[in-house]
C-alpha cells in the first residue's frame, strides 16, 4: 500500500461531506429565489406609477385599481425621522464608547446596547404603546412609528459606529495631538472623516432594517387608507403595514396589491443595501477590493 | 470616569484629560468639555432609555395581572377583556402562547441551524475565497427581506407545498402524538418552523462564516500534514475551533425566533387553548398574538399584551445571556 492511497471508505465520506455541504447551500438559495421570483412576477401585475401615486382613499378591497401613495409617504417619513434622531444618537454613544469610555458607565452601555440588540421589535413598539399612547395620552400616529424604529435602529448604528471608529488608527489620533490639536477637533477634523464611509455603510444597513419592521408599526400607526402627510397628528400609512393589511383579506385583486407593495418595499430595501455597499466598497482602501 | 480626572492646578476651567488610547494628556478648553459631555449624555440617555423600556412595560404587565381572574403563568385561555367570560372579568394566561412559541423557535432552530452550518463550511472550506464571498453575499440576502413579505411568501406560496410534506411526516411518525393530524394540514406550527427557520438561516450562517474563515492556518496545515481528507480536517480542526462561537450563533438564532412576529401571525392559524399536533392547523406564539388582538383590544386587553410582551422580552434576555456566556466560557476554557 502505498502511502497516497486513501482508503475507499475515507474517500467516500470526503465525498459525501463535500455534496451535503453543497447541499446545504442549494437548500438555502431555493426559498431566496423562490421569495424573489414571487415577489417579482406576482408583484408586477400592479405595479406601475398609478399604484406609486395613489391612494386607497374610497377605494372597495374588491377594486382592482389603488394603490399604496399613502403607505409609502408614511414609512419614508417614519424611516427619515427614526434615521434623524438616530444618527446624531448613535454618533455620539459610539464616540463615547471608543473615544472616551472607560470604566463603569462604558461597561454599562455596552451591555445595554447587546441588550437592546436582542430587544424583539414587537417589545420596542409595546414600549412607544405604553409610554406614549398609554402613559402619556398621545393619540397613534406616525411619529409614534418613529419612535419605535428609532429603539431598533440605535443598537444597529451604535454598534456599527463603535466597530468603525476601532479601525482608525492610533497613529492619525496621536499625530493631531502631537500638533496640539484638541481632543474634539480631533474626532471630528480626524478621526470621524476616515472612519465616516463605514458609518454611512452602517447607518444605511440600519435604515434598511427598520423600514421592513412591521411589529412595532402596526400597535403605533393607527388604521387609515388615506394620504397623511403630518407624522405628528391622525394615523399614518406604512408600506410593511400594507402588505400585512392586504394579505389578510381573501379577496385576489388585496391580495394582487399586497404583492405589489411587498415588491416596492423590497426594491426600496434592497436599493438601500446596495447603495450601502457601494460606498463600502468604494470608499475601502484600493488593496482589499 | 477613571480617563478624566480633574487636575489640581488653580484654574478651575481647564480639566486634564487623557486619551485612553494613546496616554497622552492634554489641557481640556471649553469645546472638549462640552463635545465629551455630550458623549456622555448620549451613552447615560441609552440607560435611561434601557430602564423606562423595562419600568413603564412591568408598571402595565402589573395592572393587567393584578386583574387577571386565573393563574397568568399557567392558564391556557387569552380572554384579558372579558368577552365570553362568564362574569366579563378578564381571564388570561401565558401558558399556550409561550409553549407555541417555544415549539415554532426550536423547530426553526433544528431546521435552520444544521443547513446555516452546512452554507457555512461550503461557503469558507469548499469554496475560492473570491466565489466564496459572492456567495456569502447572496445567502445575506436572505437577511435583508423584510419579514412581512416572509410572511406573505409563507402564506400564499409554501404553505401550499407543506400539505404535501406534513402529509409524509405524518405517515412515517404518525404514531407519536406529536406528529398525528385530524387530517388537515398547513397553517400549522410546522408551517411557522420552516418559515423561522429560513429566516434566522442567514443570521447563524453569517457568524459561522466568520468563525470558520479564522481557523488557524496551522491547525489546517497540521490536519493535512497527517494526511487527513478534506473532511477530515474539517472535523479535527475546522468544528472544534468553531464550536463555542457557532453555538452562541445558534442561541441568537433562537432568541430572534422567539421574538419574530409578523411572519408568524401571517402564517399561523390561530386556535385558542394549547395546540400539540404540529402539522394540523393551529397554534399561536406570544408575539404574533400580540400582533393580531391588538386591534381588538380595550384597555385591560392592551395592557394583558404588554404582560405577554414583558414575558418574551425575558425569554429573549435569558436566551441572549446565554449565548454570551458560552462564548466568554470558552474563552476562559481557550486561554
Amino acid at each position: 500500500m502505498s502511502l497516497t492511497h486513501t482508503s475507499p471508505t475515507r474517500k467516500l465520506k470526503d465525498k459525501s461531506a463535500y455534496i451535503i455541504a453543497g447541499a446545504a447551500f442549494v437548500i438555502a438559495i431555493i426559498p431566496l429565489i423562490s421569495i424573489l421570483w414571487t415577489v417579482i412576477v406576482k408583484g408586477a401585475k400592479d405595479f406601475d406609477t398609478y399604484f406609486l401615486f395613489h391612494s386607497m382613499r374610497n377605494v372597495a378591497e374588491s377594486d382592482s385599481f389603488g394603490g399604496a401613495y399613502h403607505a409609502i409617504l408614511g414609512t419614508l417619513e417614519q424611516v427619515g425621522i427614526a434615521a434623524l434622531i438616530t444618527i446624531p444618537l448613535s454618533l455620539m454613544v459610539g464616540i463615547y464608547l471608543v473615544e472616551y469610555g472607560r470604566g463603569r458607565l462604558s461597561q454599562a452601555v455596552t451591555f445595554f446596547v447587546d441588550v437592546m440588540m436582542g430587544l424583539p421589535s414587537i417589545v420596542a413598539g409595546l414600549f412607544i404603546l405604553s409610554v406614549w399612547i398609554l402613559g402619556a395620552g398621545f393619540q397613534a400616529s406616525g411619529f409614534a412609528a418613529s419612535l419605535a424604529l428609532t429603539i431598533l435602529m440605535l443598537p444597529v448604528a451604535v454598534r456599527s459606529t463603535e466597530e468603525m471608529l476601532k479601525l482608525v488608527s492610533p497613529a492619525l489620533r496621536e499625530a493631531s495631538y502631537a500638533l496640539g490639536v484638541p481632543k474634539w477637533r480631533t474626532i471630528t477634523k480626524v478621526v470621524l472623516p476616515t472612519a465616516l464611509p463605514g458609518i454611512v455603510t452602517g447607518m444605511m444597513l440600519g435604515i434598511a432594517r427598520i423600514m421592513g419592521e412591521t411589529a412595532p408599526v402596526l400597535l403605533l400607526v393607527g388604521v387609515t387608507q388615506s394620504i397623511n402627510g403630518n407624522p405628528f397628528s391622525e394615523p399614518q400609512g406604512s408600506l410593511p403595514l400594507f402588505v400585512f393589511n392586504e394579505s389578510q383579506n381573501s379577496l385576489q385583486t388585496a391580495v394582487d396589491r399586497g404583492w405589489a407593495a411587498a415588491l416596492t418595499l423590497i426594491i426600496l430595501i434592497m436599493l438601500l443595501n446596495l447603495i450601502a455597499r457601494l460606498i463600502a466598497w468604494w470608499k475601502a482602501p484600493a488593496a482589499s477590493r | 470616569m477613571s480617563n478624566e480626572r480633574l487636575s489640581p492646578v488653580a484654574d478651575a476651567d481647564e480639566v486634564e484629560v487623557r486619551d485612553p488610547r494613546s496616554g497622552l494628556t492634554a489641557k481640556a478648553g471649553l469645546g472638549d468639555r462640552l463635545f465629551g459631555g455630550s458623549a456622555r449624555g448620549a451613552a447615560v440617555f441609552i440607560l435611561i432609555l434601557m430602564a423606562a423600556i423595562a419600568a413603564f412595560l412591568i408598571y402595565q404587565a402589573a395592572e393587567a395581572i393584578g386583574k387577571d381572574q386565573v393563574n397568568f403563568v399557567t392558564s391556557f385561555t387569552w380572554d384579558p377583556d372579558g368577552n365570553s367570560t362568564p362574569n366579563g372579568q378578564p381571564e388570561f394566561g401565558i401558558a399556550a402562547i409561550a409553549w407555541g412559541t417555544l415549539v415554532t423557535s426550536v423547530i426553526g432552530v433544528l431546521l435552520g441551524a444544521p443547513v446555516a452550518i452546512g452554507v457555512a463550511l461550503f461557503i469558507t472550506q469548499y469554496l475560492p475565497r473570491k466565489i466564496g464571498s459572492v456567495f456569502g453575499y447572496i445567502v445575506d440576502l436572505l437577511a435583508a427581506v423584510p419579514s412581512v413579505v416572509y410572511g406573505l411568501w409563507g402564506l400564499l406560496v409554501l404553505d401550499q407545498h407543506m400539505s404535501g410534506v406534513s402529509k409524509i411526516i405524518e405517515d412515517v411518525l404518525g404514531w407519536i402524538p406529536l406528529f398525528k393530524t385530524d387530517g388537515t394540514y398547513g397553517s400549522s406550527m410546522f408551517t411557522a418552523g420552516v418559515v423561522l427557520a429560513i429566516m434566522i438561516l442567514p443570521i447563524i450562517a453569517a457568524i459561522a462564516r466568520e468563525i470558520y474563515k479564522q481557523t488557524p492556518r496551522e491547525q489546517i496545515e497540521a490536519a493535512y500534514a497527517l494526511g487527513a481528507t478534506r473532511w477530515e480536517m474539517i472535523r479535527l480542526a475546522v468544528l472544534p475551533y468553531g464550536r463555542s462561537g457557532v453555538t452562541s450563533a445558534i442561541i441568537l438564532g433562537f432568541g430572534r425566533a422567539l421574538g419574530e412576529t409578523i411572519a408568524v401571525a401571517m402564517v399561523l392559524t390561530q386556535v385558542p387553548g394549547l395546540v400539540t399536533r404540529i402539522l394540523q392547523p393551529g397554534g399561536n406564539t406570544i408575539a404574533a398574538n400580540i400582533a393580531v388582538q391588538f386591534g381588538d383590544a380595550f384597555t385591560t386587553g392592551r395592557q394583558a399584551l404588554i404582560a405577554s410582551g414583558l414575558v418574551l422580552f425575558l425569554m429573549t434576555l435569558i436566551v441572549n445571556y446565554a449565548a454570551r456566556v458560552v462564548v466568554r466560557r470558552a474563552g476562559k476554557a481557550g486561554s
